[in-house]
């Protein structure tokens, strides 16, 4: 059953990653970006991480990707992209090489030290439930870093509003004016 | 059954994690589209948070699941600031793919 669950979930989450990587249009995606997250989501519930697999679903599959298409949608590149276009001939070759030989160095180290993870039984989680339990360690141990999230939500909320501020129409007019004056008293 | 038998290990998730954060670097080479490529980015870094699940019910140590909580508020983070650049450059440049984005001068 629980093998089941795992092969289920894992052909979500592999399906959804190549599906974001091959599909030509970025909404599309976006959308196999979703089916990967729920696949994670469900591997995060067999691990017994259920406060997680919540906030997957909530902030990946909700915030992200909402944001995605709506980025998308905003800036209209919902247009096919054709992939048959390659500026760089060998590219798609050394991609390919770089990915497989990262796939493999990792897979050949997870194998070698199958050995030492094996060895003895799973340690038993502290007894409280999930959440219990990460609340505990989050506000004791992790309480700084904890409160330091905050101001880095702030910082990247702030910095956002100000990068995609479009300069009021007056106000470039004004900056226009002022640089012909400058160039006008250069000249003279 | 054989098949029922088996319960996967942390070896199994070690080793999905480690094909998907393939997936998402090989993607991140391979598309020019900056939105998709960010896409790729995520792929790699829900790699990472699996990992980091598997080892923290294995060793029964509760660490590493605060630690992906930080990666997911920092993920969500890099997200709102990269896809406001992103517009701001788009915006300027309609079409613009990464291969034309090579100076920082806009």
């Amino acid at each position: 059953m629980e093998l089941l669950v795992f092969v289920l979930a894992s052909a979500m989450v592999l399906g959804g990653a190549v599906g974001v990587i091959v599909n030509r249009n970025p909404v599309h995606a976006a959308l196999s970006l979703v089916l990967t997250l729920f696949g994670v989501a469900v591997q995060f519930v067999a691990l017994e991480a259920h406060f997680l697999a919540a906030v997957e679903v909530i902030v990946y599959a909700g915030a992200i990707v909402v944001l995605f298409l709506f980025v998308i949608m905003l800036l209209g590149v919902d247009k096919a992209e054709n992939l048959e276009i390659e500026p760089f001939p060998i590219q798609r070759w050394l991609a390919a090489i770089v990915g497989l030989g990262v796939t493999g160095m990792l897979i050949a180290s997870i194998v070698r030290g199958r050995k030492i993870l094996a060895e003895g039984e799973p340690l038993p989680a502290s007894g409280d439930d999930n959440i219990r339990a990460l609340a505990r360690n989050l506000f004791s141990d992790h309480v700084f870093a904890f409160e330091f999230t905050s101001v880095l939500l702030i910082v990247a909320v702030a910095g956002t509003v100000l990068l995609t501020r479009k300069t009021p129409a007056s106000e470039k007019a004004a900056e226009a004016a002022a640089e012909a004056a400058r160039s006008s008293k250069a000249k003279s | 059954m054989m098949l029922a038998a088996i319960v996967p290990t942390t070896t199994y998730y070690l080793i999905l994690a480690a094909v998907l954060f393939g997936i998402g670097a090989t993607g991140l080479l391979v598309r020019r589209n900056p939105l998709v490529m960010f896409m790729c980015v995520e792929l790699m870094l829900n790699a990472v948070n699996l990992t980091f699940v598997a080892f923290a019910t294995r060793f029964g140590n509760i660490d590493g699941q605060t630690a992906v909580f930080f990666v997911m508020v920092v993920a969500a983070a890099e997200v709102v600031v990269g896809l406001g650049i992103i517009i701001s450059i788009l915006r300027r440049r309609p079409g613009a793919t990464a291969d034309d984005l090579a100076e920082l001068r806009g």
